[in-house]
């Protein structure tokens, strides 16, 4: 069951675990989750179902937050 | 200064006329203490991927709470329309408002818009219940445009973004002002304090701007310069100016002179 594979995070290839949700994650990640946004394979996750959206092999995930900028 | 003159945009009241970006400067705190000079309520911010390798980078928004400004998230940097609007879906997701600053960037070296692109990414975006303010040229056609297709308000440019070259088109800005029935904000172009109060008195109901105040020499000192410029540029919009007049006229009576 414990069957490692990759996923895509921000560009980057990581090792990810079946059964991983998006919550686990950015926990992993030491990233808080009320302030980003979470992209897999193109589509927004709703942050009200990341501790329910399990991480497949090959996902590519974009985890997004504000920064400085304007004009 | 009249305390009820408020700007609304889409049932939003803001305190402030001046609007400012957040990108630019030193660090945080100098971002923080420039924008309480500025007496800003409303700042824009870009939407880019979280640094995952280092996570001791601080969070913009620990500097800014959302509680006291509205955080308008941008889609700088976006060429296409597909970018823009995932870009603001991305901004929406991460934030806590629908609304969004939509740009749809046309070339590299002057960052003016693609208003083409403006357009169809605002029609996909307001579909989609954003309340979309839209980075555009100072062009009146296009401007009434964006409004029609249901922008709640227009944010024509008054030069090239980061240029300060001031407002350009003055004459072209005020044909907007007059003609196009929603708040303007010009957005970009401002140099100096001068550019601010210009954009007020010619009618605009804001201004945004970031380099202006960012790249100054004490980013502080003319936060607050902007902050007076439009609080003094709006009141003399609406005291109304005289008429210009080639030739002299005296303040001071001919009459009882020697």
């Amino acid at each position: 069951m414990n069957q490692c594979f990759q996923i895509q995070v921000n560009g980057e290839s990581r090792e990810s675990r079946a059964g991983t949700t998006v919550a686990d994650l950015l926990r992993d990640l030491d990233i808080k989750p009320d302030r980003v946004a979470v992209e897999v394979n193109l589509e927004i996750v709703d942050k009200g179902v990341f501790a329910q959206r399990s991480l497949q092999e090959g996902d590519r995930i974009e985890i997004i937050s504000f920064i400085g900028g304007g004009r | 200064m009249e305390l009820n003159d408020r700007l609304v945009i889409a049932g939003r009241e803001f305190k402030s006329r001046l609007w400012v970006g957040t990108g630019k400067y030193k660090d945080f705190v100098e971002t923080k203490k420039a924008i309480e000079a500025s007496g800003a309520d409303v700042v824009t911010v870009a939407v880019r991927r979280v640094n995952i390798t280092d996570r001791s980078k601080e969070n913009l928004l620990d500097y800014l709470d959302p509680k006291k400004y509205t955080i308008l998230p941008n889609t700088a940097g976006c060429y296409t329309v597909e970018d823009a609007v995932r870009y603001a879906r991305l901004g929406r997701a991460a934030g806590v408002s629908d609304l969004v600053k939509l740009e749809v960037i046309g070339n590299e070296k002057t960052l003016f818009p693609d208003t083409a692109g403006l357009i169809e990414a605002a029609k996909i975006l307001i579909k989609e219940g954003f309340v979309v303010l839209p980075y555009t040229n100072d062009d009146p056609i296009v401007a009434q445009k964006l409004v029609d297709i249901g922008c709640p308000a227009v944010m024509p440019l008054a030069a090239p973004i980061g240029s300060g070259l001031g407002i350009r088109n003055p004459y072209n800005l005020k044909i907007i002002l007059e003609t196009v029935k929603v708040p303007i904000i010009v957005d970009a172009g401002v140099g100096t304090a001068s550019d601010a109060a210009l954009a007020m008195e010619l009618g605009a109901d804001a201004v945004l701007m970031n380099t202006a105040i960012a790249g100054a020499k004490n980013p502080i000192m003319m936060a607050e310069a902007m902050k007076y410029a439009v609080d003094a540029g709006r009141l003399a919009f609406k005291a109304g100016r005289i008429p210009r007049k080639l030739y002299a006229t005296a303040s001071s009576p001919i009459e009882g002179m020697l």
